[in-house]
């Protein structure tokens, strides 16, 4: 048979594309009747948050930490309990990384503030001395693309139904109908914060991706 | 497999491909150098503001890697062997070199540009996979170009039957293929929510554990169908080439190519051992890696038994050096990889140094040194010209042995380390370590990878300057040499 094969290119090829897709259907495909089930009662991220998360990509944060806090008496001490997988559900994509050069984040909601982070994006070393985490300056003068994170709230919503409210649709004029409640979330978020850069263009109107980010790393609960 | 001396090849785009290897090799390992210092120097993040923090430049130095030199070594050889084995000229047929000059530009532009996005920040943060969706059609489309060319070789072919490279070539198009487009699904948000915001911006189709699930099946099997399945088809091609021995067992090469194909995708669970992974699959994922054993060693002993009463080539010959080092670091990593599958030891090394530890003993050990073997093959064959130098291979050879021993042994250390220190507890059973003192311990475990990255890009660089000399001022070939490589 494999003589034969070996002269049958068409067949060799086939025969290559059965045995290789088995896997996948076996392995991973029955779970996609099941796991995406969010936990009951959950809300999926607010635009700000999302926008947030989009920081959190954008600086590829998942480059050195994890969100996933494995069942082990050691992981839950010191992060908080076990991840659940309903707690995923609406996560696109899923963040969890795969290598911990810094702390687990999957719960820091729960245990830093958002003073702290402000503190510790502008010089890591000097609130965790011994840190190897470089400044992250650039968010307090980069503007967040909320827009972008709008649309995406929209996306998900109209494919995934992701069950936002009627206030998240297609089209610009939802989005300029949108916009003043993100603000007076960001608006909240930047209260508690003390950078000039940040207090000036909260005051345009604007938001900077660090606000953006920590009202994402505090969902993170 | 004797030389067909009536053929003229042609090796126009083996040439091409073969530059850009060495390109994106350089690039790739450049960054990954400058990215392992900035683990031990913090202070390197700073040099090109925000575009320069080892977090935006990690992705840089993997889809290098990968999708640069690996992808160009993958393309280079293939145009070289895929005419050599199928006893046919790519010259003879017109649509196909046509095709084939499309695929070399559109993969240069595209690379380039995906490779700038990321420093910009345009990411789908899914490893391996970080290109956003106008890259990914970028890539997909070289890809069928070079499936397209690879066929319709193959159909015109004089050599009837199919030699084993052809086979893992024909693999890893197929595999690639598949992987790359389900792990990609994704949906751009400024069409699906009437014109909003970034028109780069996408997101996945699939959601929390789902999406881990696909991106493991994808990242783990991107190793197998990029790092493994077509080094071991030039292995098969360039070692009996290059020795003059015959492969020492086709049963055994059966075994192995087909136990590898139906093995290998099982595996990638095991990156999610431990996490919200339905347990089953997990369970999957670590005993096919134990399985994976099989073929993986069946095709590294049945390249060292092809040098069976040969062995006095390995002092001869260095590139028969660099081919066996090859094989030998692909056991260790092979072995290496199922050890880190299994659950209990996995809870140790996930989230730690090991991790990088092995993919590196894999790729700087088997796959890097495979493919500058091939490339010390082709050169002389396709520009007629003698290897400039045999010492710089040497040693080059030893110091880029020496880097990659120092890389593996520094990160297990640090990993084993860092594992053991996250789970030690006091007499009363309260964490005894906060997290930063696991991290400031690790400093002199990343100096010396740091240094094992400086050695092995310097290694790179005589590569390339030894390449470089030989096609510009290595002495002239009348006659295609047989087996082993003249070098001066």
């Amino acid at each position: 048979m494999f003589h034969w094969l070996e002269k049958n290119p068409f067949f060799f090829a086939a025969a290559i594309s059965i045995v290789i897709s088995f896997a996948g259907l076996i392995e991973i495909v029955p779970n996609f009747t099941q796991a995406g089930r969010p936990l009951i009662d959950m809300k999926p991220r607010t635009v700000l948050e999302i926008a947030g998360k989009n920081v959190y990509m954008k600086d590829n944060c998942m480059a050195c930490h994890s969100q996933m806090i494995r069942p082990f008496k050691s992981e839950t001490d010191r992060y908080g309990a076990y991840s659940l997988s309903g707690e995923y559900a609406y996560d696109r994509p899923f963040l969890w990384g795969s290598k911990r050069t810094g702390p687990d984040l999957h719960r820091i909601g729960n245990y830093r503030t958002t003073d702290w982070h402000e503190a510790h994006m502008l010089n890591p070393p000097l609130i965790v001395p011994g840190s190897i985490m470089p400044a992250y300056d650039h968010q307090f003068v980069n503007l967040a693309d909320i827009e972008t994170a709008y649309a995406e709230a929209v996306t998900v919503k109209n494919v995934f139904h992701t069950p936002y409210g009627p206030e998240v649709r297609r089209g610009r004029e939802a989005w300029e109908a949108y916009k003043p409640t993100l603000i007076e979330e960001a608006r909240k978020i930047a209260s508690d914060m003390k950078d000039p850069r940040v207090i000036e263009a909260m005051k345009k109107g604007d938001v900077p991706e660090v606000v953006a980010l920590i009202a994402y790393m505090n969902s993170l609960k | 497999m004797q030389s067909n001396a009536s053929l003229e090849y042609d090796y126009s785009l083996a040439k091409k491909f073969t530059y850009l290897t060495i390109l994106f090799g350089f690039l790739g390992m450049l960054v990954g150098t400058l990215i392992a210092a900035q683990m031990a120097f913090p202070e390197l993040n700073y040099l090109l503001g925000e575009y320069g923090t080892f977090s935006r430049l990690r992705p840089v130095h993997t889809n290098t890697v990968v999708f640069g030199f690996t992808v160009s070594g993958i393309f280079a050889t293939w145009f070289y062997l895929g005419q050599r084995v199928l006893k046919v000229s790519l010259a003879e047929s017109r649509f196909l070199m046509v095709l084939g000059n499309i695929q070399f530009w559109l993969y240069l532009v595209g690379v380039l540009a995906a490779t700038v996005s990321l420093v910009l920040g345009y990411s789908t943060s899914k490893e391996y996979a970080q290109y956003e969706w106008p890259f990914d059609i970028v890539i997909i489309l070289v890809w069928v170009l070079w499936g397209i060319n690879m066929m319709g070789l193959i159909g015109i072919r004089r050599e009837k039957a199919l030699y084993i490279s052809v086979w893992y070539y024909l693999a890893c198009f197929l595999g690639i293929a598949m992987l790359y487009l389900f792990n990609n699904m994704e949906i751009p948000t400024y069409f699906a929510s009437g014109g909003l915001g970034n028109p780069m911006h996408s997101v996945s189709m699939y959601s929390g554990t789902n999406d881990a699930l696909v991106q493991w099946w994808y990242g783990h099997n991107a190793v197998a169908f990029g790092f493994t399945v077509p080094i071991v088809g030039m292995i098969y091609y360039f070692l009996p080439k290059e020795s003059g021995q015959a492969i020492y067992s086709y049963k055994l090469s059966l075994l192995s190519f087909w136990g590898l194909m139906f093995v290998y995708l099982w595996a990638g669970s095991h990156h999610l051992l431990w996490t919200t992974v339905p347990d089953w699959m997990q369970t999957m994922g670590s005993a096919f890696s134990i399985v994976l054993i099989l073929p993986s060693w069946g095709s590294a002993i049945n390249m060292l038994l092809t040098m069976k009463g040969e062995w006095n080539q390995l002092t001869e010959n260095p590139l028969i050096k660099f081919m066996v080092l090859a094989s030998t670091f692909y056991m260790l990593s092979t072995i290496e990889g199922p050890i880190q599958a299994i659950r209990s030891v996995n809870a140790i090394a996930h989230f730690t140094d090991w991790i990088p530890g092995h993919v590196h003993d894999g790729v700087l050990g088997w796959v890097v040194f495979m493919m500058m073997a091939a490339i010390f093959h082709m050169t002389p064959r396709m520009f007629k010209r003698e290897i400039y130098s045999r010492k710089l291979m040497e040693f080059q050879f030893w110091l880029q042995t020496i880097a990659v021993v120092l890389y593996f042994t520094s990160m297990w250390i640090a990993g084993i380390t860092q594992g053991m220190m996250w789970r030690a507890v006091d007499e009363y059973g309260n964490l005894m370590y906060s997290f930063i003192e696991t991290v400031v311990i690790l400093e002199p475990y990343y100096m010396i990878r740091t240094l094992s990255g400086v050695m092995y890009l310097i290694g790179f660089m005589m590569f390339a300057y030894n390449i470089y000399k030989t096609v510009t001022a290595g002495r002239k070939l009348s006659t295609e040499p047989q087996f082993r490589t003249p070098m001066a």
